[in-house]
């Protein structure tokens, strides 16, 4: 129990520097790989929390292709350094304060949340293939077929619109 | 572990990504920040779904993940069409409709 304790305080402390990190780095490309530490992290969490098939295919899919996609666009446009100068200085304090609010609000929602259904109860023991890609695949392919259909659809919108959004204008 | 931890790590993680969209003027920073309160409302799923005993939370994180790829695709190349116009990608500069 303790060692789980601190496995996940590590990580969270990991996760959220990173994050900070991402936020305040001045170079693009820097911000990237910051990120893919993040997405990481996250990944260990999904471990931890029983769902190996979401950890693989957050690494596969986030860490992997689409921070590789960013990398990419970032190199391509050159554009990783950054202008010094805000042309709004009222807007950077009003956006801390904001945050502030909201993470004052999300935190009160999940105390209520714990006050009203006594503690949130510490997690059940794990049945033996829970968040397997065998029970994953099952409910993928039973319940949820639908969604899953529209999603291709969905991914080949978005490969012929990305094609037809950067295609060279004059031919 | 309490399954509360998970939901105050997401709701920081949340936080982070809402500033980061309100505070930096590079769309490709922009966009990264959106990602990431993607993965807070993901990691708030797997927890709910892992507290509850049931798939449908981790289900329904697959199909977030699928829709992020889509929307980054579409997004960047909307970034690269934008910066040939524009030779820029700072959101300042978008700030007209016409070129």
């Amino acid at each position: 129990m303790t060692s789980d304790y601190l496995l996940f305080m590590v990580l969270a402390i990991v996760a959220v520097a990173s994050a900070l990190s991402m936020l305040f780095s001045r170079n693009a490309v820097y911000s990237a790989l910051f990120l893919i530490i993040n997405f990481g992290t996250i990944a260990v969490f999904y471990l931890l929390l029983g769902s190996p098939f979401l950890a693989m295919a957050q690494i596969t899919v986030y860490a992997g292709a689409i921070m590789v996609l960013f990398l990419f666009v970032i190199m391509l446009l050159g554009a990783e350094q950054l202008r010094k100068e805000q042309t709004l200085i009222w807007q950077q304090p009003v956006a801390i304060i904001l945050g502030l609010i909201l993470l004052m609000e999300t935190g009160y929602i999940i105390y209520s949340l714990s006050i009203q259904e006594g503690i949130l109860p510490s997690f059940n023991t794990f049945l033996s293939d829970y968040g397997s890609p065998t029970a994953i695949g099952t409910l993928l392919f039973n319940e949820y077929l639908l969604p899953f259909e529209i999603t291709s659809v969905l991914l080949l919108v978005a490969m012929i619109g990305a094609i037809v959004l950067t295609k060279d204008q004059k031919r | 572990m309490p399954v509360i931890s998970y939901f105050i790590l997401s709701a920081i993680l949340f936080t982070i990504g809402a500033l980061g969209v309100l505070i930096r003027r590079n769309a490709i920073v922009i966009f990264m920040s959106v990602e990431l309160m993607l993965n807070a409302a993901n990691l708030a799923f797997v927890a709910f779904s892992r507290l509850y005993d049931t798939l449908s939370g981790q289900v329904f994180v697959f199909f977030v993940i699928t829709v992020a790829a889509a929307e980054v695709a579409v997004g960047l190349a909307l970034i690269v069409a934008i910066f040939r116009t524009k030779q820029s990608i700072d959101v300042d500069d978008m700030s007209s409709l016409k070129r």
